[in-house]
């Protein structure tokens, strides 16, 4: 099962964190900043992969890519392949891309509940629920109609600061 | 920016993000946040708070938190608004909760209610939202509570609710597998959803259960096959193509699942072969996702039975990968390649060169990689290679986890295919030096057994101990050796310093006294350390020789005799109560080189019969076992003490600790692993549990003449496995040249024959026979490249690239080599040797002059194999002169049987049997007391907990 779904900065900010196994709020912080000590020491144009188990415990592997600003780390254990990951990870982007239309770091930062939604409509209690980017886009969307309903609402607050490219 | 949009953010907040991303420093940010959680806790808890503000405080909450700062003031808000109908609020509410709690938090009560009500609701996306909760948030207690709803969302008009309930109740199983067993077939059922998505999700829970039971799902493999296949063909609809891959993600649980179930099951395996082949064509090399799929098939063919068609495919696969740019193909092509060598080791010799590509790369991930995939392939013919390179590479590295994870394997590879003790001395030596605080104690425990016994000849033996002396003294020059290293140190020279006479007591005494003054805080080191002084004062007693104690070596006994730590203290007593006895004494306490000899251990106390007998003549009442006595707390079955009988006493002594009624076989033969323990031997109880000399029935039972075998078995089984490959004609001729020189005739033949044994059994090993001269090369010659490393590696094809000529000299070089540090180039010991044997004698010259002179000469042994060459002959001579000198065998290895915590615990049963009696009474007398005592350090035997774990491995 996918471990934690974890979204930082190259400064090592955490702009999302999701721990499908409870780690209590000071651990977290403890194993996002180890993460980022790993993160920070691969060197470029290496393989996506790096060893966690020193972190995360035994049989946990972790993909990770770098978007621009961004890290986007998934951590697994050995039921689920590191390839398949990847574009896991692929499609998260994807589907954020779409979603605020060439996302940038200030999408994510200002709307993080919305990427929780995202998330939680690829990865389910750990286990990958959608790999499709565009049916999760619809879901999301088909949420935001429905609570638009309930709710007045505008447009999404736009940023252009460090677009993220692919 | 105000407050717009749908996910609602209030300038308030972009303001706090903006100045948190401003922030110079993490102080700053912290500040800025601790002020945001104050204006926070008052907004929150104003009265009347408009649900939209409060959502948005709730969102701060969330990213308060994240942030690594205490949110949980506002947690019940977080839970309150669970509650709220409209379905942004209860989405928010519920993604707080789960990012919030765990599933045993003191809220969750107040939200099972709520999670009960949302999942009949009609509206879908609240249904979804509870089940995320249920993901999160429900406990074992609590699944009761939802599990009937849960199961009913199976059924669900939606795909995506079914999709979500299945996960939950896959959760449930994880979480709680007792809860849900009767729901299982759910599973199955759901297999056969319409919809593709929905039976995608189920083979999460059956991969989980399948890999717990594969048995039980045998009857599934055809489904999971048809399946895979139509997936294969393309039957599902385009939407569930990716990346022009159909399903790839659901192929690649298949394909796990199909691993599994065919693993050992040549039917189900068979069933599988036509859709793998299948599958192997279809997929897209070209597509991330596509080599995803092609690993999953490689990892499935490597798991279920062999077919060799498909395996040829697997294996090029695996050579496209290894070819490829890509760091990770590559990375997947290593991790290929080591499953597929478990079917055919071959496999790897064409990858040879890009395995080594991969170690030398500057991605840590993938060297790590490479290095598990040497690891698999280590055999007895490229274990140097291999181990030389772990070490090199565990030296570089600074990541504790990852250096003891290396240094475990460098230790499990020598300890398994070591070539020869003097290698294996020289690995550990360098795994001890630089991740010596890393390793596991036990691999130091392990090491000074092998060191002490670990050659069945004796003349070999004295040889690798004594060459082990010598490093150690070199060794001991350097700065900063980690703890457990010198305690090895300590021990080899204590045991062994002066024992080929080569140096003084005085010398070793001075050296170890100088180990225990530079670690005057580690009492662990200290006590080894004093111990070893004591055996080396009580050898030299026992060969009649007078000892003077240096003057620091007085003061050192003068400073722990009022230590802080008792164990230290008494080892300081006992020395100097030994420096008072005889030779006669000394020896029967201390003898030689005794740590592995066996303890007799009269556990019955039958020596006691006479005294007893004595009593109840006297008319004392006879000894009631303490089950049977009236009054006693019956807590124990203790019954092994019939023939132990007590008179009776006034005064009851409860034990303080009950004994466990079958002792642990404990094995340390360390001799002051005592001081560490916890327990220290009261002497009293020493006295007994010690008592070698009794003519006493060994109560073990046949335990102790097959125990000596079954030491030396087990031992020998370790040694087969370290065999030199069947290298025949070149490398015998290579190793008989060693006796010929040094060593006495029958150690190294009978070796090699040990090791042919070892050798037959590793598969392809004639064509090892011509790449084992060849493989030599690269640690020779530092300009010999990858190809020879390769050929080192993987031998085979190698030997095929070698230019023919390259291989005599090689084989010249074998023989210098570390195995053969003995060997040496014939001739040249003369000078050196001569030095060292001057030195040797009993009339000891002065330290210093020692201290230069063989030191320099040894110094290869310890430093890279390249260096051993002509100095370390020099050992070699000394040490097979002196193993005509020195005779003694102390052959007999036998296991030592004392049982843990037992002596002690029958002790203090006893204790109100027989307290006049003159046979305890001896105990406190202080020569017989120290005699028992120390032998029993000298065995390293101490009734500790911890001991009768040490060598497990070694004994089985």
């Amino acid at each position: 099962m996918i471990r934690a779904v974890i979204v930082m900065s190259t400064e090592g900010k955490s702009r999302l964190a999701r721990f499908y196994d409870y780690q209590p709020p000071e651990k977290q912080q403890e194993l996002i900043r180890r993460l980022y000590g790993v993160l920070s020491s691969r060197p470029e144009g290496v393989s996506n992969f790096a060893q966690v188990e020193a972190i995360f415990g035994p049989d946990t592997r972790m993909v990770y890519k770098h978007y621009a600003t961004l890290y986007f780390v998934f951590v697994f254990d050995s039921s689920e392949n590191e390839l398949a990951m990847l574009d896991l990870i692929q499609v998260f982007v994807e589907t954020l891309d779409k979603c605020f239309k060439n996302v940038c770091e200030l999408d994510i930062v200002f709307n993080f509940n919305k990427m929780h939604s995202i998330l939680d409509e690829i990865v389910f209690g750990g286990q990958v629920l959608e790999t499709s980017s565009d049916e999760v886009l619809k879901a999301v969307e088909e949420i935001t109609r429905l609570e638009k309903s309930a709710s007045s609402g505008g447009p999404l607050p736009k940023s252009v600061v460090g677009r993220l490219s692919r | 920016m105000g407050s717009q949009g749908g996910w609602g953010q209030s300038k308030e907040f972009l303001d706090l993000v903006k100045s948190i991303g401003e922030a110079r420093s993490k102080a700053e940010e912290d500040r800025i946040v601790l002020q945001e959680i104050e204006t926070l806790k008052r907004r929150i808890n104003e009265p009347d708070v408009p649900r939209r503000k409060m959502k948005e405080y709730i969102i701060r909450l969330v990213y308060v938190e994240m942030l690594g700062h205490d949110a949980s003031f506002g947690y019940i808000h977080a839970v309150k608004m669970t509650h709220d109908d409209s379905l942004l609020l209860k989405r928010t509410g519920y993604l707080a909760v789960t990012l919030f709690l765990n599933e045993d938090h003191d809220l969750i009560i107040l939200i099972v209610n709520t999670i009960q009500k949302d999942l009949r609701s009609d509206n879908y996306l609240v249904v979804c939202a509870a089940l995320a909760a249920v993901c999160k948030l429900i406990n074992e207690e609590t699944i009761p509570a939802v599990l009937p709803q849960v199961v009913e969302l199976l059924g669900h008009p939606k795909e995506t609710v079914r999709k979500k309930a299945i996960m939950a109740l896959h959760r449930f199983h994880q979480r709680a597998p007792t809860t849900m067993s009767h729901l299982i077939s759910n599973f199955r059922k759901r297999l056969c959803d319409n919809d593709p998505g929905v039976m995608g999700a189920t083979l999460c829970p059956l991969f989980d259960l399948i890999t717990e039971d594969a048995n039980s799902y045998k009857d599934l493999v055809m489904s999971f096959v048809s399946i895979l296949k139509q997936v294969a063909e393309r039957r599902l609809s385009k939407a569930y193509d990716y990346h022009q891959m159909p399903a790839p993600f659901i192929q690649i649980k298949l394909l796990k699942i199909l691993g599994l179930l065919g693993s050992g099951d040549k039917q189900a395996s068979g069933a599988m072969y036509n859709v793998l082949e299948d599958i192997f064509k279809k997929s897209e090399p070209s597509s991330n996702i596509g080599n995803a799929v092609l690993y999953e098939c490689i990892c499935c063919v490597s798991s279920i039975c062999q077919n060799d068609k498909l395996l040829k495919t697997a294996a090029e696969v695996t050579s496209k990968f290894l070819k490829s740019e890509s760091h990770n193909l590559k990375y997947m092509g290593i991790d290929a390649l080591g499953r597929l060598l478990k079917r055919n080791p071959e496999i790897a010799e064409e990858h040879q060169l890009a395995v080594i590509d991969c170690l030398e790369d500057p991605d840590d991930t993938l060297k790590r990689k490479t290095f598990e995939l040497l690891h698999k392939m280590t055999k007895s013919s490229n274990v140097e290679v291999i181990v030389d390179r772990m070490i090199d590479y565990m030296i570089s590295i600074s990541d504790n986890h990852y250096k003891t994870d290396i240094a475990s394997r460098c230790v499990e590879l020598a300890e398994q295919y070591a070539p020869s003790n003097h290698w294996f001395i020289q690995i550990m030596n360098k795994v001890f030096e630089h991740a010596g605080d890393l390793v596991d104690v036990r691999v130091a425990h392990n090491f000074m057994r092998l060191i002490a016994n670990g050659e069945d000849d004796e003349g070999a033996g004295s040889q690798l101990r004594s060459s082990a002396v010598v490093s150690y003294l070199h060794i001991l020059a350097e700065p900063k050796l980690p703890s457990v290293f010198l305690q090895v140190i300590c021990w080899v020279l204590g045991e062994y310093g002066i024992t080929d006479g080569k140096f003084s007591a005085s010398y070793i005494t001075g050296k170890l006294c100088d180990v225990a003054e530079a670690r005057s805080n580690d009492d662990t080191v200290r006590a080894y350390a004093i111990a070893a002084i004591m055996k080396i004062c009580a050898f030299e007693i026992a060969a009649g020789r007078k000892v003077e104690l240096l003057p620091e070596c007085q003061s050192l006994i003068d400073e722990l005799s009022a230590s802080h730590s008792t164990d230290l203290q008494q080892i300081a007593y006992e020395l100097q109560a030994l420096l008072g006895l005889d030779a006669r004494a000394v020896e029967t306490i201390m003898p030689y080189d005794a740590s592995c000899e066996d303890i007799e251990v009269d556990r019955s106390l039958s020596f006691l019969n006479s005294f007893v007998n004595q009593s109840l003549q006297n008319g004392a009442r006879p000894y009631i076992p303490e089950s049977e006595r009236p009054g006693t707390l019956n807590i124990s079955n203790y019954g092994a003490h019939d023939q132990l009988e007590a008179p009776s006493h006034a005064l009851r002594f409860e034990a303080y600790e009950l004994p466990k009624p079958s002792p642990p076989p404990i094995p340390p033969a360390l001799l002051a692993a005592a001081p560490v323990a916890d327990l220290v031997a009261v002497p009293e109880s020493a006295y007994f549990s010690t008592e070698p000399h009794q003519p006493s029935e060994p109560l073990g039972g046949a335990a102790m003449s097959p125990a000596e075998h079954g030491l030396r078995l087990r031992l020998e089984g370790v040694q087969k496995k370290w065999g030199r490959p069947s290298y025949s004609s070149s490398s015998s001729s290579s190793s008989s040249s060693a006796p010929s020189v040094s060593a006495p005739s029958a150690q190294k033949p009978a070796n090699g024959v040990a090791n042919a044994n070892g050798a037959a059994a590793a598969a392809g090993a004639q064509a090892r026979d011509s790449s084992y001269d060849s493989r030599r090369n690269p640690l020779v010659e530092v300009s010999a490249e990858k190809q020879r490393l390769a050929a080192s590696l993987f031998g085979g094809s190698s030997a095929r690239r070698e230019p023919p000529p390259a291989a005599p000299p090689a084989a010249g070089r074998r023989a210098v080599k570390p195995v053969a540090t003995v060997v040496a180039p014939a001739a040249p010991p003369a000078p050196p040797a001569g030095d060292l044997l001057d030195f040797g004698e009993p009339s000891p010259p002065p330290a210093a002059a020692a201290a230069v002179d063989p030191f320099q000469q040894l110094e290869g042994l310890l430093g890279p194999a390249s260096a051993a060459s002509s100095q370390n002959s020099t050992v070699g001579a000394v040490a097979a002169d002196l193993l005509s000198l020195h005779a003694d065998p102390p052959a007999s290895l036998a296991e030592i049987s004392l049982p843990g915590k037992n002596p002690l615990a029958e002790i203090s049963l006893v204790g109100p049997a027989a307290p006049s009696s003159p046979v305890v009474k001896k105990g406190p007398n202080p020569q017989d007391s120290l005699e028992k005592d120390a032998l029993q350090r000298q065995l390293g035997v101490v009734p500790s907990g911890q001991n009768p774990n040490l060598f497990r491995d070694l004994l089985g």
